[in-house]
């Protein structure tokens, strides 16, 4: 199978691709790394009028500090993330969960920013952002604006990224403090899709739990915070009874998909499993 | 169609290609490089990987166009003269492939894998090479040519390593009902 046709628009800079995003017509796709988008296109469950590739604009790819957060360019690949020294640093659970996307040659090509504006639920990357509490940059005609991660994922496969617009780069916050992070997925055989994971981060002092922050992979349309685990965390003594008993609470209020690889009823089950030890993990239990 | 320039195994090439055009076609079909083959046709299985810019990729998930400017090397490229690479020499002497089909892709994955980890214990080698389905080997010899040239390419001091065992002969209850 190849796509369908298309017109084919190859950018330089940002400007030029919001150009030729206002100008592809009626139905345009912005192609980053390509791994989601070219096998839709090529089952032809996508066939759009024009594509624009970001695989030439400059600027977009990289890792800065921004003194209180590091800025991740939203064309970086997965590859470049897990070699990324500030990422290491800052915030090592965006790592974790990315060496477990795919495999090596689709981490080659596939994009931190394409991941996150693709939202598949299914996706690692979504939960992960979500927990750090990341910032979305997004260009567009009207100017640049910066979206909240937990405004940024709208329902399965759409996100606060409108018409016309782009994910330029994303924003997480260092943190302060002595902060645990952890990512806990579910699969069952080699490159396989998240049939369920949990990222957490948690910030211990004096032999308690302070805060934890606690996402939710393919429990919905949407990535999730478990937001009743992390209320019954918060505070509680950093013991694997207190983590086991919030952890109870993960699955409450979701409403996951059932298919092939899962019941609904299944995903609860494996939230509250992964969850106690996601945040065990993090926590240093 | 869109003009490209790509260096493919040494040489350089300037083509105009449809955008839609999938890079392993385009080597294939446009270039003659048939020693990278199309296999699932779906990014998983991994038989059409060749390297872009140094990296592996699957080739049947990248279009042409995105090559344009790069250096691809298929599994054509990778012998200098008639000296085998390392990894193809060791495939063929661990016995690391039955039909071949994903032999291409698993020595392309495998180069790859062994340039950021040059001394891979098993399970490196599996998790290094999980995108590249093998149905017919299971996998047991490609994990020791990786291994061994691994070794070869280190310099070849600890290179000891023996294909499997093959026990030929039929399982008991097939004897019975024979």
């Amino acid at each position: 199978m190849i796509p369908a046709p298309f017109a084919y628009a190859r950018p330089t800079t940002v400007d030029e691709a919001l150009q030729a995003i206002a100008d592809g017509g009626e139905d345009v796709k912005v192609l980053a790394g390509g791994q989601s988008l070219i096998p839709v296109m090529r089952l032809r469950l996508a066939a759009p009028e024009t594509v624009v590739d970001l695989g030439k604009v400059e600027g977009l790819r990289g890792v800065r500090d921004d003194g209180d957060a590091i800025v991740i360019g939203a064309m970086t690949t997965h590859s470049d993330v897990l070699a990324d020294p500030l990422i290491a640093e800052h915030a090592p659970l965006i790592a974790e969960a990315t060496g477990t996307v795919a495999d090596r040659q689709v981490r080659h090509r596939g994009t931190f920013g394409g991941a996150l504006v693709h939202a598949d639920p299914a996706g690692d990357l979504p939960a992960v952002a979500l927990a750090l509490d990341a910032e979305f940059v997004i260009v567009g005609p009207g100017g640049r604006r910066t979206v909240p991660a937990s405004e940024f994922f709208l329902d399965y496969l759409t996100t606060a990224v409108g018409e016309g617009e782009l994910l330029v780069e994303v924003r997480v916050p260092k943190l302060a403090g002595s902060w645990g992070m952890h990512y806990e997925k579910f699969n069952r055989v080699a490159q396989a899709w998240s049939i369920v994971a949990v990222a957490a981060v948690v910030r211990r002092e004096n032999g308690r739990i302070t805060e934890a922050r606690v996402g939710l992979t393919n429990m919905g349309p949407t990535p999730l915070r478990a937001r009743q685990v992390e209320e019954a965390l918060a505070g509680a003594e950093a013991t694997a009874e207190a983590v086991a008993a919030a952890s109870e609470r993960a699955a409450d209020g979701t409403e996951p998909s059932s298919d092939l690889n899962a019941q609904a009823d299944y995903r609860q089950h494996l939230a509250r499993v992964l969850t106690r030890r996601a945040v065990s993990t993090a926590a240093g239990l | 169609m869109t003009p490209i320039t790509v260096r493919v195994d040494g040489a350089t090439y300037a083509d105009d290609v449809e955008p839609r055009t999938l890079l392993v076609h385009y080597l294939r079909e446009q270039l003659g490089k048939v020693g990278t083959v199309v296999g699932c046709d779906t990014s998983n299985c991994g038989a059409c990987t060749v390297h872009l810019d140094g990296e592996a990729v699957k080739s049947c998930t990248v279009l042409a166009v995105q090559a344009d400017g790069c250096e691809v090397t298929t599994i054509e490229g990778v012998a200098s003269g008639g000296d085998l690479h390392p990894v193809q020499k060791a495939f063929n002497e661990m016995h690391g492939l039955q039909c071949g089909y994903c032999t291409p892709g698993m020595i392309m994955a495998s180069i790859d894998l062994l340039e950021d980890n040059p001394d891979p214990s098993d399970d490196e080698v599996r998790e290094g090479i999980e995108g590249n389905l093998c149905r017919c080997t299971g996998y047991q010899n490609i994990v020791r040519a990786v291994r061994h040239a691994a070794a070869e390419m280190r310099g070849g001091a600890d290179g000891h390593v023996v294909p499997a065992q093959v026990d030929t002969a039929a399982a008991p209850h097939v004897v019975g009902q024979a």
